[in-house]
């Protein structure tokens, strides 16, 4: 009856799979949105099916919907379930889908722990590649940490598949849980020589990464990459090596010489262009490392430089512009080599391809000299008149600027020539770059003395025009040009010709239409070439135009005073004031210019963005003591101060305060000296306020930092595009003004040496004799501190890198405990030695430091560095019996559980059972024995291993436990029936078992089986049976037959046509010391009493000589447990479900469990299939669901060891061998 | 590292998104589109390298793409990946495609994302570049194939396959990506 609504269910909810899916998306491309949303509809209606092959589909669906950009995370708890699956098919949907959508986030990550661990140790190798493989993308730290340990062991797998995967996911588990990376190293490094080619690259790949962010704790490993260098044949990992030794170089020039040769004999053998690209890349490298003199350096250069031109002019462009690139490296510590190849890029600024013009841009950059500056700024400007697409012609503009200012315009020999560049730059059409230009302009005024002439002209032109062309256009970048020229016509109005024409310019209406900040630099500069004006009229005792001027001013400004902007509006109405009471006095006759003037003298400096920092506080000064007592509420008088600095910092127009104060200053300096130290609108005069303590005649000397490749930087302005452009004949125009005032200069000015400068060219100026000296100006202002640390404050280093820092910093400087709690000093300490030799060896400096830091532990390790020598051995025993208690330590904080035991075993298998073994469960079995022989000595003679006396305290009551422990496994292997671990001890012993519900079968001396009952997500009356075999023999076993009597309530599910008494064939052979799992179907009718079945195994046993049968006989124990599903259930599902009343209670209480509550939790769900609903503290709400459909509802309280559960299930009986079973469970503990 | 692989077709509609960062659905959505228009206004002879592929973690980024018929194939990768390296890695998967879907054309990725993914976890994992050898990458493919199908015939014969039913082939004549590609570059064999 059931099973016919499912199959109904089936039928009408396959209607439509993946592929229906996109067909109906394909064919509704008009409703696309809408018809989705019923498929999500639809999804959400398969979801609640039972069918995991109905939820896996759907979950399928949602992956594909996920990429169409739907958010689908309301289903992650669909996808654990589908995950969970016991077939592959599904599995895979689930975790393709958690890849997809899973992250740090979600949720119920947190669910899937167990899923996973159990995944990665099934035997079938495809399981475990799935999960590796979804881990990789979703892995968080709670995970990382809590599989670390099982991912481990899985990089000693017996399959090459599994142990690549295991291998490269380490890089992942590293970066959420950097405490793994010590303990997990030594056998990374192991798998660098693994036999198999795919692990061994995962191994290259996984460090290279590593190395790529903390280079210098790998130099220890150069000799190991330097061999499989030599040796391996494989491109890819070739390629990869050799970039790790491109970054490895810098920090070991000694490895670089050695590279040399084997890198060019791999140049010149080497067919493949990427192998041969990436030897020039670290050869280059090398030689950076290698700055000073080798021997045949040049020759290895020059080769570089050739390999790369041939690359260069390959008709391929991916290998043109990969030369370019590498070529651009060469170019920075010898570009001389490349300078001679200038030819070639300047033909690649001519390639079709954006990217090689930008990456020949790049080069340029470093190319240029005093001598080719000019011709070189020449071709980028006839690139830009013919450059399409404003982003690359924008790139353009900013490289000809950074070409030309770069180290502090070191190549310029003539700025006219570069004010003229910059004055052609502007015309260009809709540039983002307006404020770059203007930038530019402001600094090269201000620091170029000789030019200011020069370049005031050529701003007032500017001014003049602008006018006439900015009505149309509101938003223009390029406008903030004006800025620049505005502030230079005004603060340098002495050298304008004419600036009562300027002045008129500026204070046209149309004016208003540029942006507030531009108008208020209008403003405040008119009113200094009012200023100006005055006092030449003054001079003239031309009162009549004095006067014309102040009511021009009177006349314009109002316009300004309504402007909508602050700043705008508060300097117009403070200067037309100003210019009405003046007008007032020239009405009296009264000389004001002179006053007028003095309102804009002083002298101006460029100031640094950083000159502040650099200024040195005096001595006697505390910037931290109070100058007055704080008031009880400090705050706000703390406050305002602050607020003037962040506001300060951004940079104005210096130009503004720096006058402002200069003016203040000069009337008060004496009396504020002191508060000047702590007012930050001093940018200027605080320096030397202060310098006044120790040279006093150089009061006025502002800071400046002579670090220019930060060029002046006019911040805050608003972007816009599109200006107006200069017609052709104002161009010429201004041409023929430039050569007039030129020649004029020429010949008025002083004659200044331009010896070749003929006027007429002045763009075209090739003579690069006019030498205007900025550096002599600044320098005597450069008096103050110098620069020493300012790029490190401002990296930002990404999380990644931080992470990774931790433990490898550990790992050279051996602080290590503090991380691992302090029982664990021993299992630290074994590792350092062993990687630390090799360091030493390597480099003594750093060891140095760390012996100064740890002579304590040194002590300790010298010791054991004896011993070590005596018993290698015994220290690679140790090691991996060591690190898994770490893993338990952090474990032991968190949810899930694993026992140290565990996890010895474990990891111990890896040189164990590195022969074989499939599943840790088995590998737990074979190691055992081991463990025994490697543990006993401990507790017998414990003075052979002498680091176990130092973590004594600690560990002795774990010693204990395993001593029991031991115990148990003596008595049981004396039995002739040694446990798993997994099972044995899981329930019964150990205070935080390992969480596998594998047990025991049966055992004998040849073979051993373990198995797990689950019942059948799909099939409500199937229960699963999966058993691992284990050959224990030397022989090789054959012919398994499984057999079980039937009983009437449960049935071996047996192919069609064999007999109710036919035994299964098991699927496989079992060579010696091999494990393997075969699943069985079991069909139960009434699954509310717990049953056990008698079975046979029968098996030959085939050795060299003869071939014996052999039988072992074992009884399936059918738990009521294992007819549960873990099923997950929302808490307003749960409440519902209780509520309906259908439930019949009991309840159970435990005495004495002495756990943590969140490992009883972990132990209920692992052990007993059920999930966690809802936790609060101590309580829990917990379901569970039978494969036929019972709810199973648990509340579980705990309060002083005791732990009641009340218990709700449609099924009494169900319930009450549930909660046995769960009692057991326990009473074990 | 690999930040992530897109295939998307001529008109920008994805075909296969793996991001080995978590993003919003939003956030892909927009990378996804903004690769395609970075990607797709570039000419055919241009070299396939492109910088500042913003969206994805910042300047040490470069978009490593070929483009195949109406697919193009975008690898987004940091500076630890040989450019030539990844050129060859998409042909390789290109191939790897091809064998599996026997000449492999759009309709195959539209229709079988799962199936492409599948082949693509064979050969990144995590971002990492897992294994480069196509024969190794498709024997692996189809044994995880084989087994599916194994499972489906056994347990689930009632219903349809889940993604193995080889989709109405109507389409099918269109040329296969690998018809139209131009010369293989492939740098890194030798």
């Amino acid at each position: 009856m059931a099973l016919k609504i499912v199959k109904g269910s089936i039928d009408r909810m396959f209607d439509k799979n993946l592929q229906d899916l996109v067909r109906g998306i394909r064919n509704h491309k008009e409703d696309e949105a809408k018809y989705i949303s019923t498929c999500i509809d639809e999804i959400k209606q398969e979801l609640k099916q039972d069918n995991i092959a109905v939820k896996a589909n759907a979950v399928c669906k949602l992956t594909y919907l996920q990429m169409l950009g739907y958010d689908v995370s309301w289903a992650a708890f669909n996808i654990v379930e589908v995950m969970s699956s016991s077939k592959f098919t599904y599995k895979r949907i689930g975790y393709l889908a958690a890849s997809q959508c899973f992250h740090e986030g979600t949720d119920v990550i947190m669910l899937t722990t167990n899923q996973i661990r159990k995944d990665l140790s099934s035997p079938n190798q495809y399981d475990t590649g799935v999960a590796l493989t979804g881990l990789s993308c979703f892995v968080t730290p709670d995970l990382a940490r809590d599989l670390a340990n099982d991912i481990m062991t899985l990089m000693s797998h017996t399959k090459p598949y599994i142990r690549k995967k295991a291998v490269l996911i380490m890089y992942k588990v590293f970066l959420k849980y950097p405490e793994s990376l010590r303990p997990a190293f030594p056998r990374l490094k192991e798998k660098l020589e693994d036999p198999d080619p795919g692990v061994q690259s995962a191994a290259v790949n996984v460090i290279c990464e590593l190395a790529r962010r903390n280079p210098k704790n790998y130099l220890s490993l150069a000799p190991l990459f330097f061999k499989l260098m030599t040796s391996s044949t494989n491109n890819w990992v070739l390629i990869k090596i050799i970039k790790l030794f491109g970054a490895l170089t810098p920090l070991e020039p000694r490895l670089g010489k050695k590279l040399i040769e084997p890198l060019t004999n791999l140049i010149h053998s080497t067919s493949a262009m990427s192998l041969l690209y990436e030897c020039v890349n670290t050869v280059i490298a090398v030689l950076i490392s290698l700055s000073s003199g080798m021997p045949n350096h040049s020759a290895s250069i020059q080769l570089c430089v050739q390999k790369l031109r041939i690359l260069i002019e390959d008709s391929d462009q991916n290998l043109k512009y990969l030369g370019l690139l590498a070529m651009s490296k060469i170019l920075k510590t010898h570009p001389k080599s490349v300078q001679s190849h200038k030819d070639l890029i300047l033909q690649c600024l001519d390639d079709k391809d954006e990217s090689i013009r930008l990456r020949a841009l790049d080069l340029l950059y470093g190319m240029v000299s005093k001598k080719n500056l000019m011709e070189i700024v020449k071709k980028l400007m006839l690139h830009v008149d013919k450059a399409e697409g404003t982003t690359y012609r924008d790139e353009l503009l900013t490289k000809i600027i950074d070409i030309c200012s770069q180290s502090n315009y070191q190549y310029i020999t003539n700025f006219e020539w570069y004010i003229s560049i910059l004055v052609e730059l502007t015309r260009l059409e809709g540039t983002r770059h307006g404020h770059l230009i203007a930038s530019q302009m402001l600094d090269v005024a201000i620091r170029v003395k000789a030019i200011r002439a020069f370049a005031v002209a050529q701003m007032a032109t500017l001014l003049d025009n602008a006018h006439l062309l900015t009505g149309n256009t509101q938003r223009n970048g390029i406008c903030e040009v004006l800025y620049a020229a505005a502030w230079i016509c005004g603060e340098f109005a002495e050298h304008l010709e004419d600036p009562m024409l300027t002045l008129e310019a500026m204070l046209r209406p149309k004016v208003a239409t540029l942006p507030g900040h531009i108008q208020a630099v209008y403003v405040q500069n008119a009113a200094k070439l009012f200023a100006t004006v005055l006092q030449k009229h003054e001079g003239e005792t031309d009162s009549q135009a004095a006067q014309e001027t102040s009511q021009l001013l009177i006349d314009r400004l109002p316009l300004f005073v309504q402007s909508a902007n602050l700043e705008v509006q508060e300097r117009a109405s403070c200067i037309l004031q100003l210019v009405k009471y003046i007008q007032k006095l020239q009405q009296k006759n009264v000389e004001v210019a002179e006053e007028v003037t003095a309102l804009f003298a002083g002298e101006l400096n460029p100031v640094a963005p950083k000159a502040q920092k650099k200024v040195p506080i005096p001595e006697g000064l505390d910037l931290d003591a109070w100058i007055n007592e704080p008031p009880s509420e400090s705050e706000s008088e703390d406050e305002k101060p602050k607020a003037v600095f962040a506001k300060e910092e951004p940079k104005h127009s210096r130009s503004r305060h720096t006058e402002v104060d200069e003016k203040e200053l000069a009337r008060r300096r004496e009396a504020r000296k002191q508060e000047q130290a702590n007012n930050p609108f001093y940018i200027k005069a605080s320096p030397s306020s202060q310098k006044v303590y120790d040279a006093p005649g150089v009061e006025h000397i502002p800071v400046v930092q002579i670090d220019l490749s930060v060029p002046l930087k006019v911040p805050g302005m608003p972007m816009s595009d599109q200006y107006v452009k200069l017609e052709e004949e104002r161009r010429q125009k201004e041409k023929a003004d430039k050569k007039k005032k030129e020649k004029k200069k020429k010949r008025e000015k002083r004659g200044k040496g331009r010896k070749g400068d003929s006027g007429p060219e002045s763009e075209e100026d090739i003579t690069p004799a006019h030498h205007v000296d900025i550096v002599t100006e600044e320098m005597p202002e450069n008096a103050l501190p110098s620069d020493d640390d300012d790029k490190d404050p401002n990296d930002p280093h990404k999380a990644l890198d931080i992470d990774l820092d931790k433990p490898l910093a550990d790992s050279e400087k051996l602080p290590v405990r503090t991380h691992r709690p302090e029982v664990l000093k021993s299992p630290a300490e074994d590792r350092d030695d062993n990687t630390i030799p090799q360091e030493t060896k390597k480099k003594s400096s750093k060891d140095k430091k760390e012996k100064k830091k740890d002579k304590e532990k040194d002590r300790k390790r010298s010791k054991e560095d004896k011993k070590k020598k005596k018993k290698h051995k015994d220290v690679e025993e140790e090691l991996p019996e060591s690190l898994p208690e770490e893993v338990v330590q952090s474990e032991e904080t968190k949810e899930v559980a694993v026992p140290p035991t565990s996890a010895d075993v474990v990891t111990v298998s890896s040189s164990a059972a590195a022969a074989t073994v499939d599943s840790s469960s088995a590998a737990a079995a074979e190691s055992e024995p081991e463990e025994l022989k490697d543990t006993e000595p401990d507790d017998t003679k414990s003075s052979k291993h002498k680091k176990k006396k130092q973590k004594k305290e600690k560990e002795e009551k774990e010693k204990k436990k395993k001593k029991r422990h031991h115990h148990h496994h003596h008595h049981h292997s004396d039995a002739g029936a040694e446990d798993s671990v997994q099972n044995g001890t899981v329930e019964d012993e150990e205070p935080l078992p390992p969480m596998s519900n594998y047990s025991l079968l049966a055992e004998n001396s040849y073979i051993k089986m373990v198995c797990d009952i689950q019942g059948n997500h799909q099939d409500e009356s199937k229960v699963v049976v999966s058993v691992i075999f284990e050959n224990k023999s030397d022989s090789f076993l054959k012919s398994m037959e499984f057999n079980v009597l039937d009983s009437l309530n449960s049935k071996l599910q047996r192919p069609d046509g064999a007999g109710p008494h036919d035994g299964l064939t098991v699927p496989f052979q079992l060579p010696p010391g091999v494990s393997n799992e075969a699943r069985f179907v079991f069909s139960v009718q009434s699954i509310v009493m717990p049953q056990k079945l008698k079975g046979t195994l029968t098996f030959i046993v085939k050795t060299d000589e003869s071939s014996t049968h052999e039988k072992l006989d074992f009884k399936l124990h059918f738990t009521c447990t294992s007819y549960l599903i873990t099923t997950p259930c929302y808490s307003d599902a749960y409440a519902k479900l209780l509520e309906s009343g259908d439930l019949k209670g009991s309840s159970l209480r435990l005495e004495g469990v002495n756990m943590p509550f969140h490992h009883l939790l972990a132990r209920i769900c692992f052990h007993h299939h059920f999930s966690v609903v809802e936790r609060i503290d101590s309580c829990a709400s917990m379901y569970s669901r039978s494969i036929q459909g019972h709810h199973v509802c648990l509340l579980v309280k705990s309060s002083d060891q005791t732990v009641s559960i009340d218990a709700k299930c449609d099924e009494p009986s169900l319930l009450g061998n549930v909660l046995d079973e769960i009692k057991q469970t326990f009473s074990k503990c | 590292m690999i930040k992530a692989i897109l295939i998307f077709n001529n008109h920008g509609k994805p075909r296969l998104s793996k991001f080995y960062e978590h993003y919003t659905e939003d956030t892909e959505q927009q990378i996804i589109r903004e690769t395609f228009h970075l990607v797709s206004k570039r000419d055919e002879n241009v070299c396939n390298f492109l910088e500042g592929g913003l969206l994805i973690g910042g300047s040490d980024n470069k978009l490593i793409y070929r483009h195949y018929a109406t697919l193009y194939f975008v690898f987004c990768v940091d500076s630890s990946e040989s450019e030539l390296g990844i050129l060859d890695l998409i042909q390789v998967f290109v191939e790897t495609l091809d064998k599996c879907f026997e000449n492999v054309c759009e309709l195959d990725l539209i229709f079988h994302m799962d199936k492409v993914h599948n082949i693509l976890a064979e050969m990144v994992m995590g971002g990492m570049v897992l294994e480069t050898n196509m024969s190794e990458i498709i024997t692996q493919a189809e044994a995880q194939s084989k087994m599916e199908k194994s499972e489906i015939c056994a347990f689930l014969s009632l219903c349809r396959p889940l993604s193995f039913s080889v989709p109405d082939r109507t389409g099918r004549r269109r040329p296969g990506l690998l018809e139209l590609q131009h010369a293989p570059y492939r740098p890194s064999r030798t």
